[in-house]
């Protein structure tokens, strides 16, 4: 791990405090071997920017969400069963409703704190779920994914789709009118699924929708097994950090072959532990003064009634604006069975691009055939085709997102719900392309700029007439180290086709060829050594 | 946060430094601001004065006359009986009159997809006049009687009743909704009992009519209860987000939570100087 | 690990991977130098003093206000409680409880970076990479591992017990699966979506308060939210309503343009649709009695009651079925039968018999 000696550790005689430690220190030592995993990790080093807390954002949360929702569980009841309510809100009492939202309802009226522990988890949870997708769009956007960070992407990609799951399933246990008409729509979908969808659906709600089961079933999810195999994979994508140990940003001094940063001990602990504290801080202060999911607003299930801007929280949001997109009639009966494309088409298309997200990373390694480990972030204007294709991404999970806020756009900026929905139609298609065009143009003006910064330096404003009356705007060079992260990144040609040992070309060859030439037709290469020596000679 | 609130006092300015800590805490406060001020604006241009009910007279009856001549005929026929700009007022009752002209809605600056709220164009006498007017041409809903304006009756009732036959367009707690074609439900936040129970009884615009044997005056007292109940008290978990449910949660969270958080982290790996 | 100033050149980033192959990658010799690391530049609070001493009483300072929180808080918790009924109160113990918790959260957070950033050491360290890969050595000690395990079980011999092992864990699980039946009943699912409670001489009632509903109460541009009568007394309320459900408006008959094969459906003018979407099954309630347009607050489907309640706009397939409708001797409205189709959103075998 190191390769110049440590600074030695200055040897004053030791104190009664340092006795006392070194006393417990070596008492856990000699039963766990402590020494050896402290002496590996515990000045590992961590670069310091800004985008690398981003994570650290998600599993703060994950953490409050655990604190939060550990409390929640002592007071909350999974139970489908019917009571009356004899709490203290009012407009409720003396209503039929089901054991699991009149707990909830007490949660939020009759025990102390426990508004705030409620709000908080529900907070945390839509923080949780926003960090992780920011955190992989920073991971995406500067090539943190490719080698050996495939593999971590991946788990990565899990993780959210776990996060995702954990929120549905708590969204539902309130049993409230909103999460109620939530399950009815999963209920529709479901049915939707060929040959087995009702089925499914039976098997689920053990019944018919909405049965008594639900809630308990959720809940056994929500607590137990989506948890345990959340932690599971949160422990796999901590273990490949430390394994692969973090990505930088090129600098002056950084390579491939070094980290530069500060060390777990003292300072990195110090920072990331104060995060910690912070995360959970402005959460509580969220928790404490915004609502949310005011529960007693919506009243108990009841299939009949439904509120204006019935909507799911945030990160199902892509998955109900795809629904809201698809033009009407889309349902075709073939030998006596229902194809409901309505359901089916959103229910085939959000996988794949879920998909295309998942495997980005090989895809982009087998085009560039590269089999190098990368540890050097790329800024994204140096990777201009793939960071197109996340914005065209992007774009297209924008679309989707504001479609589930259709009715509300149209409410607040006084449009028809027709014409925002036949916008955002057309906008699903168009969006990431201008998106992608816009983006690649973008990148690649920024590369030449860089590399007009690095060869000539920056334009200083200052105007100087030369002897024979010319006026020139003088160039300041930028320093050495500065320039240096201008000039450090990957360069990239296009695959010439050439046929295998066996002569011949293959048809995955030629795609693989014709992706290559997408990418990295127009390029610009880094300045290399030749060209700064001339440009220092002017 | 904001000055409003009591927990201000407690700790708020405390780790007040010229320090970057604040960026978060600045970032809070101006979406506090934001929405505690839309908040207010909302409750203020709702407000409304009360109204009073003076005995009918032939005299307020022939004032009526010529205010709807002057104002409303245009559109409505000399003779109420309607034209192809608007519709026949025969038989619609006090109540239509004193909602539609009450709430400013009537008469319509430009033709748009739906009458919208807006300051209301004449005195409380002058809306009576022209409600009694037009109730004189032929029967139909009265202005309600007060005893079901007090909202003192069973808010839990109220409650369902409004869940099943108005929530679906103007959204659980009365912030409205959309409908097709750009027309919307609107808010019901500050609307006065009496326009509330006008509007059910009925049934202005696009909105369906709630006669009263589908709703008994005591069960339109009682959602007027309900409506009351929610716009008197606090809300219990601080601020509402305009109580537009799970899209305003989401964006608060991203624009600030997140955003916070991410100028926590720029502070937090900036070099110290 | 080594402090920067003191550390080796940094070497080039292609020579250490010479062995993995760049692809497309553009290898150059020619590539620019990597000046190595800039001098480290001391903060305030390393060269003054008085810069260090008062970071260090901002420190504490804050680690002081999160104790002063952490007090708060059960001070809070203590002095304010909820009285039952008082929403304020809620709020009130809600928001001072929050701030304490805040207080003490932020104090120690705000502090330990404060400290970290101003006072810790902050010259940046180098720690160098290795591959990823394990050492030839370990490679080739891994595979000798797994050689010896082949060897000594003889996995790869015997064929006829790896490949009765394989059958036998695949099939291991199938109980498991079987185990899952019995989290619903037994009946077939696709019989019960397939009928509702209504059925000739059910009156249509008002929800939620089941009272019967004569035809003049529906006067024109009213709308009626109804379940059938006797609903309440069902075990599975939930579930009977949430196939049940029915919205009953009344037109002007010249308004209703009815099919039809349906034009006994409807009494006056009046006509009841099921009110559960055809599309994933939201209660579909928005009724604009002028234009006659029903919307789906969920998904924005638009159904046209005047028009048999055609799909006009929206993702939903198929119109809402109708219930065909009748009054009885004594003037209330009744069911002539149940739905003739489905209602709720399509599932497989919906048009099978």
């Amino acid at each position: 791990m190191t390769t110049a000696p440590t600074s030695t550790p200055s040897t004053l005689p030791p104190t009664r405090t340092a006795r006392l430690t070194g006393a417990a220190a070596n008492y856990i030592d000699e039963r766990t071997s402590i020494s050896g995993i402290v002496k590996e990790l515990g000045r590992k080093i961590f670069p310091d920017h800004w985008s690398f807390m981003l994570g650290e954002v998600a599993l703060y949360s994950f953490v409050v969400i655990l604190l939060s929702g550990t409390w929640l569980t002592f007071f909350f009841q999974p139970s489908m069963a019917e009571v009356h309510y004899e709490g203290s809100y009012v407009p409720l009492k003396g209503l039929e409703m089901s054991i699991a939202y009149a707990s909830a309802l007490d949660i939020s009226f009759d025990i102390r704190g426990g508004l705030l522990m409620r709000q908080m988890h529900h907070w945390a949870a839509l923080l949780f779920i926003a960090a992780i997708g920011l955190h992989m769009l920073r991971v995406f956007f500067t090539g943190a994914f490719r080698k050996p960070r495939e593999i971590n992407w991946f788990v990565g990609f899990v993780l959210f789709i776990l996060a995702m799951a954990e929120g549905f399933t708590g969204y539902s246990l309130p049993d409230d009118l909103l999460s109620g008409n939530g399950l009815r729509i999963i209920d529709g979908m479901v049915k939707a699924i060929p040959i087995i969808g009702v089925w499914i659906s039976y098997l689920l709600f053990g019944g018919e929708f909405p049965g008594t089961d639900v809630v308990a079933r959720f809940y056994s999810l929500h607590i137990l097994l989506l948890p345990a195999v959340l932690v599971a994979a949160l422990g796999v994508h901590m273990l490949l950090l430390i394994i692969n140990k973090h990505t930088q940003f090129a600098g002056p001094g950084k390579t491939n072959d070094n980290v530069v940063g500060v060390p777990i001990m003292p300072v990195f602990a110090a920072k990331a532990g104060g995060f910690f504290f912070i995360v959970f801080g402005v959460l509580t202060v969220i928790a404490a003064f915004f609502t949310i999911n005011p529960i007693w607003n919506y009243g108990p299930y009841d299939p009949s009634p439904v509120s204006a801007g019935t909507q799911p929280d945030w990160y199902i949001g892509f998955a109900d604006g795809a629904l809201r997109l698809v033009p009407p009639h889309l349902e075709t009966v073939i030998f006596g069975y229902v194809f409901s494309w309505n359901i089916l088409l959103p229910l085939g298309v959000l996988p794949l691009f879920l998909g295309a997200v998942a495997f980005y990373p090989w895809l982009e390694a087998w085009i560039t055939g590269d089999k190098r480990e990368h540890h050097i972030a790329d800024r994204p204007r140096n990777a201009p085709v793939r960071t197109a294709i996340g914005a065209a991404g992007v774009t297209f999970y924008a679309v989707l997102w504001a479609a589930a806020s259709s009715d509300l756009i149209a409410t607040h900026f006084g449009l028809g719900i027709e014409m925002v929905i036949h916008t955002l139609q057309a906008l699903l298609f168009i969006g990431p392309v201008v998106a992608f065009m816009l983006t690649r143009r973008i990148c690649l003006g920024l590369q030449r700029k860089d590399r007009e910064i690095a060869l000539h330096g920056f334009e200083s404003g200052r105007i100087v007439r030369l002897p024979g009356g010319e006026y020139i705007e003088v160039h300041e060079q930028v320093d050495e180290y500065e320039r240096w992260k201008l000039l450090a990144y990957d360069d990239y040609q296009p695959l010439m086709l050439r046929p295998n040992a066996r002569g011949q070309i293959t048809v995955g060859e030629r795609i693989r060829s014709r992706l290559s030439g997408w990418f990295y037709e127009d390029r610009i290469s880094p300045v290399n050594q030749r060209e700064l020596e001339e440009s220092s000679h002017h | 946060m904001s000055k409003k609130t009591t927990s201000d006092r407690s700790g708020r300015g405390r780790n007040t430094g010229r320090r970057h800590p604040l960026a978060t805490v600045a970032l809070l406060a101006i979406g506090l601001m934001t929405t505690g001020g839309a908040y207010a604006a909302v409750t203020t241009a709702a407000a409304a004065d009360e109204t009073a009910s003076p005995a009918v007279t032939q005299s307020t009856i022939d004032e009526g006359q010529v205010l709807f001549d002057a104002n409303c005929a245009s559109c409505h026929g000399l003779d109420a009986a309607g034209t192809e700009n608007g519709p026949t007022l025969i038989g619609v009752g006090s109540a239509a009159v004193d909602f539609q002209v009450g709430t400013g809605r009537m008469p319509m600056a430009r033709n748009q997809p739906q009458a919208e709220q807006k300051p209301a164009q004449f005195t409380d006498e002058q809306v009576t006049a022209l409600a009694e007017y037009v109730a004189s041409l032929a029967p139909g809903p009265a202005i309600p009687d007060e005893e079901y304006l007090q909202a003192d009756g069973d808010a839990t009732n109220g409650a369902e009743l409004f869940r099943i036959n108005c929530a679906m367009c103007h959204n659980v707690a009365g912030a409205g909704g959309a409908l097709t074609q750009g027309k919307y439900a609107p808010t019901l936040r500050g609307v006065l009992p009496q326009h509330i129970y006008e509007a059910m009884q009925t049934g202005p615009q696009n909105m369906p009519v709630f006669n009263d044997l589908n709703l008994s005056p005591e069960d339109k007292a009682d959602i007027i209860t309900y409506l009351k109940y929610i716009e008197d008290n606090p809300a219990p978990g601080g601020f509402r987000l305009g109580d537009l449910g799970p899209v305003a949660e989401g964006l608060f969270m991203w624009i600030f939570g997140l955003g916070a958080l991410v100028a926590v982290t720029v502070w937090l790996t900036a070099k110290s100087h | 690990m080594a402090q920067h100033d003191d550390a080796s050149t940094p070497g080039s980033s292609i020579e250490r991977h010479t062995e993995s192959s760049p692809g497309t990658a553009v290898v150059t010799a020619d590539a620019a130098q990597n000046p190595g690391f800039p001098p480290h530049e001391p903060r305030v609070t390393d060269v003054d003093p008085k810069a260090d001493k008062k970071a260090e009483r901002q420190v504490t300072t804050l680690f002081f206000l999160s104790l002063v929180g952490s007090i708060f808080a059960v001070a809070a918790y203590i002095a304010f409680p909820i009285v039952p009924g008082d929403l304020g109160s809620v709020r009130l113990n809600t928001a001072l409880v929050g701030t304490g918790i805040a207080l003490a959260l932020l104090g120690i957070g705000f502090g330990t970076v404060h400290w970290a950033k101003a006072l810790m050491r902050d010259t940046e360290l180098v720690e160098q990479r290795h591959p990823t890969r394990g050492t030839e050595e370990t490679r080739a000690k891994a595979v000798e591992v797994f050689t010896l395990g082949n060897q000594e079980s003889g996995i790869g011999r015997r064929a006829l017990i790896r490949n009765s092992l394989i059958g036998a864990a695949a099939v291991a699980p199938l109980p498991a699966v079987a185990l899952f039946r019995d989290l619903a009943p037994a009946e077939d699912p696709n019989a019960l979506l397939k009928h509702t409670l209504w059925e000739e001489g059910v009156r249509l009632t008002r929800d939620p308060d089941g009272s019967p509903i004569r035809a003049a109460d529906v006067t024109i541009g009213s709308v009626f939210h109804v379940i059938p009568e006797g609903i309440r007394e069902e075990e599975e309320y939930l579930e009977e309503k949430a196939k049940a459900a029915v919205l009953l408006v009344r037109l002007n008959p010249g308004d209703l343009n009815e099919l039809p094969e349906r034009a006994s459906w409807s009494y006056d003018g009046i006509v009841a649709y099921s009110k559960i979407c055809t599309h994933v099954g939201c209660p579909v309630a928005l009724y604009e009695q002028r234009t006659h347009h029903l919307l789906c607050p969920c998904h924005q489907s638009e159904f046209d009651i005047a028009n048999h309640a055609a799909v006009i706009f929206g993702p939903a397939a198929r119109p809402l079925p109708q219930l065909p409708i009748a009054v009885d001797d004594e003037g209330y409205l009744i069911a002539q039968s149940d739905f003739t189709e489905p209602v709720g959103p399509s599932f497989w075998e919906r048009e099978r018999a």
